[in-house]
């Protein structure tokens, strides 16, 4: 028999009864999938998948510029799409293929320690400066020849637009796109 | 941030359990693509205790209609949409409106439901600090008398002159596009003039939906003349901004004379503003320059603007002018 302190009874599915799957705001386990391997994070569920890769999982590839998806350094690929860590909360990624600059070079195991195309071509071209917003423009620069908009110089531009270089280092990074273009 | 807990609504029951958790919980809020909510949690103007993410409900894809028209489920990404070569065959300026929006990171990330539920983009109500009374009732607008050069000119009241921010809803508005949604009760459409609300003295009110009911789909009806519509945006900088004016159109001319026309104007009011009044003007009259001009001038006679945006009823006059003269150059004078 349950015995019940009269004032304190709630319904089931009220405001304030914690719902059987509802998790947090304490910490929880949170599985993610990360360049290929399967990691365990405890975070909260207001953890974005910036903070949690950065914080949690050390990798630090992915910067927090702006931490309000303006201006891209955060840049990664969920299931092989180039997304805004910023604004994703980590916990929402269960399930999901995470890709990290750290990820770029070797992302099935194999590859002898050579970089991803894009990466080479960032280096031969002198695509940046102070290369804070590069691991961002490298993984939007790989998604945008993959999906097709990585044609001419105008094409890569508006394409491109969500990465911000306050550089100013663009020449050189569509160069770089252009030349890793035919081999991503 | 504030903390908050997470509910994930998944599986066959998945659209109901949502539904039920963020109807029975006022400090619930869906979570979609999560490019507003997230960002405007952080920055302390929204509060919700709990984000029920939406993501895994079967809400997304594109259906074709029987008559012609689409189905957009609410959950589709804006690439997806762009992107898809039926809305590209029938409607070209949703997916221009699209593709001009916002950046290729964000638009895989957003969802449609979400963006015809986005915030607005004025920086007094995302600052969390300044009088706002979209933010809090009865607090005052800072932007009446603030930096105003982004803001509406068309359906502002003393309490609010934010723009609406959204391109896409622009040429859905245009298109008539309905809006359906889920309640407990049972399902609900809207046309899409009923549901964008001005704001009048209720700016805080933003659309009629109660708390709780979900946006499941956006359907757009056939319109022939639309698969040579376009979406002219204007804007401080070519990429990655917001409209400072914005024109979607669709024109049918016959023997010189305009048949029927489509036209909707963004970036300048306070919601998706369709400009029936330029419409009226244009339909059974020639397709002349002057005409179109003459339209336009009938649309923005109604503006209200700050010393900051008075240039925004010419730009709007010469964009939509723009728009309709590239549209009837060519090919249309069937």
């Amino acid at each position: 028999m349950t015995v019940r302190t009269p004032g304190t009874e709630t319904g089931a599915g009220t405001a304030t009864e914690p719902e059987a799957d509802e998790r947090g705001p304490d910490p929880v386990k949170v599985r993610l999938d990360v360049n290929g391997a399967q990691r365990h994070v405890d975070i909260e569920p207001r953890v974005s998948l910036l903070g949690a890769l950065r914080d949690e999982l050390q990798l630090t590839g992915a910067k927090r510029g702006c931490d309000q998806g303006t201006c891209g350094a955060c840049t990664v690929w969920v299931d092989g799409r180039r997304v805004l860590a910023c604004l994703t909360l980590a916990i929402t990624c269960e399930g999901a293929e995470i890709t990290t600059v750290e990820g770029l070079a070797t992302p099935d195991g194999t590859g002898d320690g050579r970089l991803h195309p894009m990466q080479e071509e960032f280096i031969r071209h002198d695509a940046f400066q102070c290369g804070y917003c590069t691991p961002g423009q490298i993984m939007s620069a790989v998604g945008c020849v993959r999906e097709g908009h990585a044609g001419d110089d105008g094409e890569i531009k508006e394409w491109m637009s969500g990465n911000i270089c306050r550089c100013a280092a663009y020449p050189n990074i569509r160069a770089a796109i252009r030349a890793a273009r035919d081999r991503v | 941030m504030r903390p908050i807990s997470y509910l994930r609504a998944e599986g066959a029951d998945g659209i109901d359990s949502a539904l039920r958790a963020v109807t029975d919980d006022p400090g619930s809020d869906f979570l979609a693509g999560g490019t507003t909510e997230v960002d405007l949690l952080r920055q302390h103007v929204l509060g919700p205790r709990r984000l029920v993410d939406i993501n895994r409900l079967p809400l997304a894809g594109i259906e074709e209609l029987p008559d012609g028209g689409l189905r957009i489920g609410a959950l589709t990404r804006m690439s997806d949409v762009a992107s898809s070569p039926v809305v590209q065959e029938r409607f070209p300026m949703v997916s221009r409106a699209l593709v001009l929006g916002a950046s290729a990171q964000l638009r895989h990330m957003a969802s449609m439901g979400g963006n015809m539920m986005q915030k607005v983009r004025c920086g007094y109500y995302r600052d969390a600090e300044s009088p706002c009374n979209k933010r809090e009732p009865g607090a005052g607008c800072a932007a009446l008398t603030g930096v105003s050069r982004t803001h509406a000119v068309l359906g502002t009241s003393e309490h609010c002159i934010a723009t609406h921010p959204s391109d896409v809803a622009v040429p859905l508005a245009a298109l008539d596009a309905r809006i359906r949604t889920r309640t407990l009760d049972g399902e609900h459409t809207y046309a899409f003039d009923d549901f964008f609300l001005e704001p009048g003295d209720t700016p805080h009110r933003e659309h009629p939906l109660t708390h709780g009911e979900l946006i499941t789909a956006i359907e757009v009806p056939a319109l022939p003349m639309a698969r040579r519509s376009l979406y002219l945006k204007v804007r401080d900088r070519e990429s990655y901004e917001f409209a400072l004016v914005s024109v979607a159109a669709a024109i049918e001319v016959r023997d010189g004379k305009v048949g029927g026309v489509r036209i909707a104007l963004g970036g300048v009011g306070t919601r998706p503003w369709r400009a029936r009044r330029a419409e009226d003007a244009l339909v059974g009259g020639p397709a002349t320059t002057k005409s179109f001009d003459l339209a336009a001038r009938a649309e923005l006679a109604a503006a209200r603007t700050t010393p900051m945006n008075a240039f925004k009823p010419e730009l709007a006059r010469r964009t939509l002018v723009r728009a309709l003269e590239t549209l009837t150059r060519d090919g249309s004078r069937s």
